[in-house]
């Protein structure tokens, strides 16, 4: 079975222009609801008291709410997790708040809202903690940026670490984007996410800059798009395959791993979208536009000293 | 096509058995056992212990189905959590307090697996339930106590000589004391000097002394406040019975702690987030008054200790109820020698504690007094000196029938009772055991259905060439799981999530090959060159993609921490561990099936 059987190559670069404009469109885009709504930073990052009690029914949020108001906590928020049966309370840190001991307080008073009540998982962070955590992970980025653009430069040439960088950080700013914009949950976990896209992305690009080395090795004539669009389509199926299956493994993720995972598997799904056409579409006319030549890659062969006139 | 050599075999056959003989473990599951330690170096656990033990076991219907001895801990398998449960308690009572007995699980695998030190992962807290905690040691607190203590020391030693001061102000991070005039204070910065080296002191020109702690002090007093609430949280935990804690420094001023299948989570951070309190009681020797509260019937001003200090670890002191002085009159206890250079310790009592501590030992002369720790409302007797002498003056030395660890370990109890400084809960997370199982059975299914997923879709887009990968992919899995058991790494929700990320991203190196393979074969190569130079080509960009994720993969290592730390553990193998079986297994394996065969046509 192939699914890709195609003759001739597809002009990717003749559409570079359009291409470009939509990934700048959706980069400013996704950098706006990034500004104007800001991310939806979890209980990781922000400080503050996590809950999840389950009962053997449902029990009515609003009864919950009511009794945590009345006790002074008004703070909470209450939500219904996975099912009806399972309630999230969340509590912000806040003054006398500020303690480890509310999760015990909000639990006896909320234990006898249903039947079998049983408290499945607690996570205070308090307010010393989010910052670390934040700083460490804008180190995380810029020690994966840095250290792809090394291994690129060295490996390949400058101009093909910077298009990759450029393109996937690119990535990395729409899954912000769309977590900002649908208010979903960033925790650290989505974090692990987006950096593992980030790698995974890069790797995408490095298949294309490969065979688009390949092609400027081995072939004499064409011009630097036409070897380009070779390369892209020489690897288009593999790309599709490639991530089809990453995407088909995150999908089970996102189905079967319950809500701890679902968030996760999200960014991986946006990332690994994006990551396709970033590398097709936004790494390689970038190439053309740093201006790379067949000359950036091949070792210059000795000239040999001749007689001149 | 050339014949893959030998060694090549040998090595993929190796690696191959050996990763099923380090990931069998994980499929036998673990069966409940109790875990026995002592508290004390005075009491160890060891043959005897487990000879007595068993025998009582046996006698009791409570016989082990196995045991473990590992020269410090001893643990004892049993066929169901009830009977463990019932052993739990029976052994606790037959061994008293001074033996931690705490529930665990074992591997139930074969015992020569668990003597090659094939056990299974080591489960994170979010898979097998319990309790972490970050704490934070108050420094300011810390410093502040230490100021007090300063300040205190020089107005007593001002006052012994007779200088008058004016006011003593405690700041921040130091402390200022006024004088009157020049004069004065030229006097008692001179009489300082020599009494109170340790302080640092300087004129402030405004007619006043000043003491600051310096930034070498600071670090000092620093690493004493951790490396004593450590030792604080250690005698806390013993308590709760745990069996696998974990206490450890994290960065320069946070402790953390985590404790695998504690249930009772509301207990757990009562008895570490408590305070401890130090008191010193009169000892009550009178042998017919010992020989009744020995015999249970102990007066109502009395109480019977633990002393910790006693050789044999489980002798008791009976002692009385009231308090003389508490941890609060206390500003120091440090080791050091008496002057026979025997080991001591050096206690240094404030204003108010000196004078009582004169007026006790001139009224008790020849009798004991006890220096209780209480900790929980639960006492135990950290020393117990006979009063030889009155003593004035607010120093006050311990010595006698101790060594220098011992010395240390008193001084650090007395601390902990007196100055310690507070810690702070920063950081709790808490899964219920039943939020453990539901955590592993979504991430078992979650690899299991991608995995099958991928599967069908690669063999029939691929056939012969598909079955290679998968089998590829499924020792990439095996090689996976067991690395991470050798390396005893703990597993998380996260590091499941990876384990099914690095396989979902680990077929490319496969696809890659095909599809150049498949390329090769479409521009009329001959079946073995295609095959050939598939894998040659496609070998430098599995490589060149590989390093780049793995860049990524060790930034998370190195940044992350919690849940992140887990899932790059897990990536950065993943990476490794697929490199292995999609360059060299499958080239194997596509080497037995076609080499120096010939091949009309190439299922792929």
């Amino acid at each position: 079975m192939e699914f890709f059987r195609i003759k001739t190559d597809i002009p990717f670069m003749s559409y570079g222009k359009i291409t470009t404009a939509i990934s700048l469109l959706t980069f400013i885009v996704a950098v706006f609801f990034l500004l104007s709504r800001g991310l939806n930073l979890s209980v990781e990052f922000t400080g503050g008291t996590l809950m999840e009690v389950s009962y053997s029914q449902a029990v009515s949020l609003n009864d919950i709410r009511a009794k945590l108001n009345d006790n002074g906590l008004d703070m909470a928020t209450v939500q219904n997790l996975d099912s009806p049966k399972n309630v999230m309370i969340r509590l912000p840190n806040r003054g006398h708040l500020n303690s480890v001991t509310i999760s015990n307080q909000v639990y006896n008073l909320i234990q006898n809202e249903g039947p079998n009540p049983q408290l499945k998982s607690v996570e205070f962070i308090g307010p010393e903690v989010g910052q670390d955590l934040i700083v460490n992970g804008l180190m995380a980025i810029l020690f994966v940026c840095i250290g792809i653009l090394g291994y690129l430069a060295i490996r390949f040439e400058w101009r093909f670490a910077i298009a990759a960088i450029l393109a996937n950080m690119h990535d990395v700013v729409i899954i912000l984007g769309c977590f900002a914009f649908f208010r979903l949950e960033f925790s650290l976990t989505v974090l692990a996410a987006i950096l593992a896209v980030l790698g995974y992305s890069v790797n995408e690009s490095v298949v294309v800059f490969d065979r688009i080395r390949e092609n400027f090795r081995n072939t004499r004539g064409g011009t630097v798009p036409e070897l380009i669009n070779n390369a892209i389509t020489a690897t288009m199926s593999r790309t599709i395959i490639t991530h089809g299956c990453t995407e088909m493994m995150v999908l089970s993720m996102l189905f079967f791993g319950g809500p701890s995972l679902h968030n996760f598997a999200l960014a991986l799904t946006i990332g690994i979208l994006f990551g396709i056409y970033s590398s097709v579409l936004v790494a390689s006319p970038l190439l053309v536009w740093f201006g790379v030549s067949r000359a950036n890659l091949i070792k210059k062969p000795k000239q040999r000293e001749e007689a001149v006139v | 096509m050339h014949k893959y050599s030998s060694w090549k075999y040998i090595i993929i056959v190796m690696a191959v058995i050996i990763s099923l003989i380090y990931a069998i473990p994980n499929f036998y599951g673990e069966v409940p056992a109790v875990q026995i330690s002592s508290t004390h170096a005075n009491n160890r656990v060891d043959t005897n212990t487990l000879a007595a033990l068993e025998a009582s076991l046996t006698n009791n219907d409570l016989t082990p189905l196995g045991e473990v001895f590992d020269g410090k801990t001893l643990k004892l398998k049993f066929a169901d959590t009830d009977t463990q449960l019932r052993a739990r308690d029976f052994i606790q009572a037959q061994l008293g307090e001074n033996y931690v007995v705490a529930l665990n699980l074992m591997p139930s695998g074969p015992a020569w697996l668990s003597k090659i030190n094939a056990n299974p992962m080591f489960l994170g807290l979010d898979l097998r339930g319990g309790v972490h905690f970050l704490l934070e040691i108050d420094m300011n607190q810390a410093l502040k106590k230490t100021l007090d203590k300063y300040a205190s020391d020089i107005k007593r030693d001002l006052r012994n000589n007779q200088i008058r001061y004016g006011n003593v102000i405690v700041g921040q991070n130091s402390l200022t004391v006024q004088f009157r005039d020049a004069d004065t204070l030229q006097q008692a910065l001179n009489q300082l000097h020599k009494d109170l080296p340790d302080i640092q002191l300087n004129d402030d020109g405004n007619g006043g002394l000043q003491a600051i702690i310096s930034e070498m002090q600071m670090q000092k007093i620093k690493e004493a406040a951790v490396k004593q609430n450590i030792l604080i949280l250690h005698n806390r935990v013993n308590e709760l019975g745990v069996a696998e804690p974990i206490i450890q420094q994290q960065g320069n001023e946070r402790i953390m702690v985590e404790l695998p299948g504690v249930q009772d989570t509301a207990r757990a951070k009562d008895i570490l987030g408590r305070t401890a309190t130090l008191e010193v009681r009169m000892v009550d020797d009178d042998p017919t008054d010992v020989a009744n509260a020995l015999a249970g019937s102990v007066s109502s001003d009395k109480e019977l200790l633990v002393d910790t200090s006693a050789k044999n670890g489980s002798s008791k002191i009976l002692v009385n109820r009231d308090v003389e002085l508490t941890g609060d009159n206390i500003t120091d206890a440090q080791p050091g020698f008496d002057e026979n250079g025997g080991a001591a310790v050096n206690i240094r009592l404030d204003g108010v504690g000196a004078a009582i501590f004169k007026q006790v030992t001139q009224e008790n002369i020849g009798k004991r007094m006890a220096m209780v720790l209480v900790d929980n409302n639960k006492g135990q007797v950290v020393t117990a000196p006979v009063i030889r002498s009155e003593i004035g003056g607010g120093q006050v030395q311990i010595s006698g029938a101790m060594n220098v660890e011992e010395a240390n370990d008193v001084a650090l109890l007395l601390r902990s009772g007196s100055l310690s400084a507070p810690m702070n809960m920063i950081e709790e997370r808490t899964v219920g055991p039943s939020l453990g199982k539901e955590n592993i059975s979504k991430g078992f299914h979650s690899v299991l259905w991608g995995f099958v997923a991928i599967a069908v879709f690669i063999i029939i887009y691929y056939q012969v060439f598909g079955v290679i990968s998968i089998i590829c992919l499924a020792v990439n899995l095996l090689l996976l799981i067991a690395a991470l058991s050798m390396l005893q790494a703990t597993l998380t929700l996260p590091g499941i999530a990876a384990i099914a990320l690095a396989l979902g991203m680990a077929i490319d190196s496969n696809v890659l090959i095909n599809e150049r393979i498949r390329e090769e074969l479409r521009n009329n190569k001959k079946p073995h060159i295609a095959i050939e130079s598939g894998y040659t080509h496609a070998f430098a960009t599995i490589f060149d993609s590989n390093v780049t994720t793995l860049i990524a993969g060790l930034a998370l290592l190195a940044f992350g921490s919690g849940p992140v730390k887990g899932f790059a553990v897990v990536h950065c193998l993943g990476i490794l561990t697929s490199m292995f079986s999609a360059v060299l297994v499958s080239r194997g394996i596509v080497a037995v099936l076609y080499a120096n065969r010939r091949i009309k046509k190439l299922y792929i």
